[in-house]
């Protein structure tokens, strides 16, 4: 009985299912709810990207803002000063935030552990200063306001889809760029490559000697993660109505890992789980009270020392143990 | 098939590895013995890439690698144990000998299929060979020692090592599981025709399989021949076997 239910379970396709959902969000009406959840999709990407290089490849990065950032100013100023439609002006941040990744990383891969993490905070404040003062381009400490929402006409020729405002038609727009991107990323996690991504993080000196170029590897991990937090940095860059300086700055940095850590580093969906509940916890607590970094502080401690796997990881071992429980109550 | 020529490494002026050479012949079976800090494990991560030399070469079939990278000493046909047992520990038995499969067989660079379809049977053929079929879907770092050594040969072998090279493989290892570590690599030896080159404290097992033995003390090699050749050297016997003059 039990392996025929938990079969049923497994046959569901959770993650339509919870794409649908998503999916669903602006029909509820709310203006307020499509943006809760539009910035949860955003900082769900920008967290899963992240834990690529944290969760799979075991490197810390405390700049990872920087192609944040860098990709929220490519698609503003793309948009707003060339007038370059979002379909095209996507991909061009895409590539343009790779190729800034590939030369920081060049450098950072070089150092390991805490000189790494350090390189990787000294570019993204090298890429704030430079966004902060750069005024005939970035707007300096001004920013670009003003950001066009991309042209969604076509969507109202969608029968199901005409009734919604451009706020709804720009969310599911970015839920199915998360979508996607979620899915490549889980896609290049399962592949070859992203196993010798995971040799090394457990053990980078046994993957050199398997005959992994552990430098290279850690590069390309690093530009993909880079990119895919392009993409989230463009979509609030538009989600934001314009592109600021302290998109950039080191603490959204810190923000990004503390998502991850508290969803969970070790499992694909733990960043996932983790944005969404900071995001909501924000959202509440800053409504009933002043202290939220306080609020935020003691449930950090408390989950790294009840559940140092994060939130998912909690879930998970909590399943695993009431499966070892009922297996036991099953045979007495 | 392993030629060392006059190899040297110093740390800051202390010379750990001064003008070693060494010789391995193909299908042989060579141990480098030595008190601790003899520089036994320095000169293997000299000639595996770990370490770049001070002077001197390493020649790998007539090839030179001095100074190449690990992984490109590992892609040209030598495999290698550590010392301390190097697995990945949270990964399975079965996932730690197919990453060593994929990353050979070159894989490495397809982020876009799917890892667990790959090199399953050559994975699970390696397994069985190396003892370890039972355990192929438990954790790697949750093996016992023994085992974990086990699979560390495992994840060398997947590379299809011309040499292998092994740091102390009985290390921390009971009498009884000394025993069939031996056993089981001079059978995996003899299968594949493997050259070995490896370090021991256990003078048992040194003069049990090894056909070559070379003596090191204070970086250098004292001597280097036969193992009856190098029991009955007086020098050998004076600063290592324990024979007081």
């Amino acid at each position: 009985m039990r392996g025929r239910r938990q079969g049923l379970l497994q046959r569901i396709p959770w993650t339509l299912v919870l794409f649908l959902a998503a999916a669903a969000v602006p029909w509820l009406g709310s203006r307020y709810y499509t943006s809760i959840a539009t910035l949860i999709a955003i900082d769900a990407l920008f967290a899963v990207s992240l834990n690529l290089l944290l969760g799979t490849t075991g490197l810390v990065s405390f700049g990872h803002v920087a192609y944040f950032g860098i990709g929220a100013y490519l698609c503003g100023i793309l948009m707003k000063t060339y007038g370059v439609p979002f379909t095209l002006a996507l991909p061009g941040t895409v590539l343009g935030t790779a190729l800034f990744a590939l030369a920081f990383g060049f450098f950072c891969v070089r150092l390991i552990r805490i000189y790494f993490a350090m390189l990787t905070l000294a570019f993204s404040q090298i890429v704030w200063a430079i966004c902060y003062k750069w005024n005939g381009v970035t707007g300096g400490d001004q920013g670009l306001p003003d950001v066009p929402y991309p042209d969604f006409s076509w969507m109202s020729a969608v029968p199901g889809l005409d009734h919604l405002r451009v706020d709804g038609q720009f969310y599911l727009v970015t839920i199915a760029l998360v979508a996607l991107s979620l899915a490549a990323m889980r896609r290049i996690i399962g592949s070859p490559f992203g196993r010798m991504l995971t040799t090394i993080r457990e053990n980078p000196e046994r993957a050199a000697f398997i005959g992994v170029n552990v430098r290279a590897y850690e590069l390309a991990a690093f530009v993909t993660a880079g990119a895919f937090a392009g993409i989230a940095g463009a979509l609030f860059g538009i989600y934001s109505r314009g592109v600021f300086a302290d998109f950039v700055y080191w603490p959204k940095s810190a923000e990004v890992m503390i998502m991850t850590i508290l969803g969970g580093m070790g499992h694909f969906w733990g960043p996932v789980v983790g944005a969404a509940t900071l995001v909501l916890l924000n959202d509440q607590i800053t409504a009933a009270t002043q202290y939220w970094s306080l609020v935020l502080g003691v449930m950090l401690l408390a989950l790294l020392f009840l559940f140092p796997g994060g939130i998912v990881g909690g879930i998970v071992a909590g399943f695993e143990r009431l499966r070892r429980w009922t297996a036991r109550r099953g045979r007495a | 098939m392993l030629e060392v020529r006059g190899v040297s490494k110093s740390f800051a002026g202390f010379s750990a590895v001064a003008e070693v050479s060494l010789a391995v012949a193909s299908g042989q079976i060579a141990a480098v013995i030595g008190p601790n800090g003899a520089g036994k494990s320095t000169l293997f991560n000299l000639i595996t890439g770990h370490l770049q030399p001070t002077s001197g070469r390493v020649l790998l079939d007539g090839r030179d690698i001095t100074g190449l990278p690990p992984h490109r000493i590992c892609g040209m046909g030598m495999g290698r144990s550590f010392q301390r047992t190097n697995i990945f520990p949270k990964l399975t038995v079965f996932e730690n000998v197919q990453a060593a499969f994929l990353a050979h067989r070159g894989h490495g660079r397809d982020f876009w299929s799917r890892s667990e379809d790959l090199c399953r049977e050559e994975s699970l053929d390696l397994l069985a060979s190396i003892g370890l079929a039972d355990e192929a879907e438990t954790v790697a770092g949750t093996l016992s020692y023994g085992n974990q050594k086990q699979l560390e040969l495992g994840i060398a072998l997947a590379s299809d090592p011309k040499i292998l090279l092994l740091d102390e493989p009985t290390a921390g290892m009971s009498a009884s599981e000394t025993h069939e570590a031996i056993a089981l690599l001079a059978r995996i030896a003899r299968e594949r025709a493997l050259t070995l080159l490896f370090t021991e404290h256990d003078m048992a097992v040194v003069f049990s399989i090894a056909q070559k033995i070379a003596v090191m003390h204070q970086g250098r090699i004292i001597a280097d021949g036969e193992p009856q050749a190098v029991r009955a050297d007086p020098q050998v016997r004076r600063v290592y076997l324990g024979e007081r003059p």
